[in-house]
Formats: structure tokens, sequence, C-alpha cells
């Protein structure tokens, strides 16, 4: 599912307008799976599979992969449509630099959110 | 062209002894309809409540903004202090502005923050009011993430704010209505989305106290979003299960802010409600 979200925001302006000040690095770990984006002006330009050795990122997402795949179903069912519902539960974990991720934070839900898109 | 039958003026009116000029919308006649916004947002959260003809009919629905909110401006001197809402000062501003529009006997509806206040004018003035509506109530949510975020030089506080209120609606509404929504949000001053939370996540803990709440003095409705998790289901049925004869409904489908972001789902579980405290 992760890997969709590329494709999907490099060709919805919609979302790129939301992170278009946006060039950061920045980690989204499903699991034990780590992955890597990095953003350029609110476009995807990467998006790397870890095992990562000694790689910086500016703020990580973390949560398990059953947490993920509850998210990205389309619809969401309560409880599960939304980052911060899984924040307050404890089901995702933000770390690192949370400025950032405040700053860009309805960009990332976009971003995140799109593998529900058919 | 169409001109909807809201009206806006605004009021001169002191509030815990200082002067203020508050902003209010209504419409219609009858029963008066004291509808409160929620944190860091205004009345316009309502318009679908104020254009609703069946409602106006037999309700005078009025919705203000609170000082620092909308079209209110925060009082003079406002440069020099930290904006704070806490329950004392929520409860009494709006007594006081029903007071000052001469409101008699008022329903008062409220969401969120509104939801959590109802519930303290419950215990506070049960006789004051004909009956209370709690949209998306709960005794009180744990801080599980830092809204000084959403107050800080380096963070767009519209964005910010914006985003948190996006996530808080329903997957299943109107875009239009979530974005709309989101909007108002987005046009809030610094700081007062953040000081509003102060009363939502630290002051405003009713939870010891709301088994007092008596509702044969004063009725009380809760209705509450199923995609909410701010003030989700559980936290309004944890509510219900403590004060009796509180009627307590799950609104399928919405979420933290019901009247706004899908209003005609909305009004389908309010209408019902306002139709039983008209009698």
């Amino acid at each position: 599912m992760i890997e969709r979200i590329p494709d999907i925001v490099n060709r919805d302006p919609a979302i790129q307008r939301w992170g278009r000040h946006m060039n950061e690095t920045f980690m989204v770990e499903v699991g034990d799976e780590q992955h890597l984006f990095t953003v350029r002006a609110g476009r995807i330009e990467k998006l790397e599979r870890g095992p990562f050795v000694m790689r910086p990122w500016r703020f990580a997402i973390r949560a398990r992969r059953e947490c993920w795949e509850k998210f990205w179903r389309n619809p969401p069912e309560p409880g599960w449509h939304e980052l911060f519902a899984l924040l307050r539960r404890g089901d995702v974990a933000f770390e690192g630099d949370q400025r950032v991720l405040m700053a860009y934070l309805l960009y990332l839900k976009l971003v995140l959110a799109a593998p529900r898109r058919a | 062209m169409r001109i909807e039958p809201i009206a806006g003026r605004y009021a001169r009116m002191e509030i815990d002894g200082r002067a203020h000029r508050l902003y209010f919308e209504e419409a219609g006649q009858g029963i008066p309809l004291l509808c409160l916004h929620t944190a860091g947002s205004d009345g316009r959260q309502y318009r679908a409540v104020l254009n609703d003809a069946e409602i106006t009919k037999r309700f005078r629905v009025i919705a203000f903004d609170m000082p620092w909110h909308g079209k209110s401006s925060p009082p003079a001197g406002w440069e020099q202090e930290d904006y704070r809402l806490t329950t004392a000062s929520y409860a009494g501003m709006i007594v006081q502005v029903a007071n000052a529009l001469g409101l008699e006997r008022p329903v008062a509806m409220g969401c969120s923050i509104g939801g959590r206040i109802v519930l303290e004018l419950a215990l506070r003035h049960p006789g004051e009011f004909r009956a209370l509506i709690g949209l998306q109530s709960g005794a009180f949510v744990e801080r599980y993430y830092d809204a000084a975020w959403l107050d800080h030089p380096e963070v767009h506080g519209g964005r910010a704010c914006g985003a948190v209120a996006y996530g808080l609606m329903s997957p299943l509404s109107p875009g239009a209505e979530v974005w709309e929504t989101t909007w108002h949000y987005m046009q809030g001053g610094p700081g007062v989305f953040t000081g509003d939370l102060y009363f939502y996540q630290v002051d405003g803990d009713i939870r010891s106290r709301i088994e007092a709440i008596d509702t044969r003095q004063c009725p009380l409705y809760l209705l509450t979003g199923e995609y909410d998790y701010s003030a989700s289901p559980r936290d309004t049925e944890a509510v219900a299960a403590r004060v009796k004869g509180a009627k307590f409904t799950v609104m399928k489908g919405l979420g933290h802010f019901p009247m706004s972001e899908n209003p005609e789902a909305f009004l389908g579980y309010l209408r019902p409600v306002l139709r039983e405290i008209a009698g």
C-alpha cells in the first residue's frame, strides 16, 4: 500500500500545494519495515525501503502493520480514520522534530491517507 | 441570488467586568436556542441550524462568537495577556450573554468544549435553561498531543489548527462542508484554539461531579458522532451512564463537528430532539 503514495501524490496538485515549502526526509515505519520519504516542494522525490544504516531523517511516524492496514481501508472504520485517533490510543508514535511535523501536518495527513484512493 | 434569513449584529456588553463587542447571528422566533461553537472556531458552524425553516418556525436560534473568536473582538488590552478559557469564565460568559440578550430560559446547545460546558451549566444553572443539548460531550479528555504547537511562531497557526480540525471529521462527510469547517479553524487568531483547549484538556475536568446533574430540573440530550475520537461515543456513553435521565444518541457517520461537517445528516438527529423540547 505505502508504495502507491508517490504516484498518487505526484499526480495530485491539490495535495502538493499543502507541502509546497517542504524539503525534508521523514521516516514511516510499517511494523518492522522502514520507508524513507524525501519530499521536494511538495512532490515525493524518493521513497526508499530499508533497512537503513545511520540514515538521517527529520521525524518518524511509527505504527504496527495491522494499524496501517486498518488506517488505509476505504472507508476506514471509526477510530482508524485519522493519525490523531491512533495517537490518542498510543497506536502511533511521532518521533524527532515535532515542529516540522506540526508545520506540515495537513500535508502529511493527506499524503499518508492517499492509499485509500482506489 | 438568495439572501439567507440569518441576521448578524454586534452587541456591546460587559463580561466579567470588561467591555466587549460581541458578534451574534440569529434567525427565527419562539423558544430561544443558544448555540455554542467549538474551540478555536465561531458561530458559522451553526449556519444550517440557523437556515432550517422547520427549526426557526418554533425556535429563535442564536449563535454568538465567543470573545476572541470570529467577528467578536478580544477586549482592550488583549495584546498584553494570554487568552485562556476556564470553567468559571466559560460558564459565566454564557449566562451573561443570555441575560444581556434578554433570553428567557433558553435551550443551550454546545459542541465539544460547548458539549462539556452544557454539563457544567446543568450543575450550576439548571433552573435557567429549558433544556441542554450536548454535542460531542465528554467529562474529560486526557492530553494526547501538545496544543502549544498550535500557537508557535515557527508553525503556521492557521495551517496547524486547520489540520487538527480536519482530522476530527468523518471520512464520510461531504468534502465541501469538511473544508468549510477547516477554513473556520484556519481563520482563528494566534493562541485562541490553544487557549480554549486549556479548558478542554486541563481545567474542565468534570468527571468527579457529573452524577449530581439533575435532569428532572433540566433535561439533558447528548448527541455524538461515531467518528469522533476526541469526544468519542464511548466518552459520551460514560457520561450518560452516570447521569440519570440523560438521553444519548450516537450519530452514524458523523465526526466531531456534526452541525458543520454534515449539516443535513445532523439536522435529521436534531429536529426530533427540538420537537420533544418544544412539546
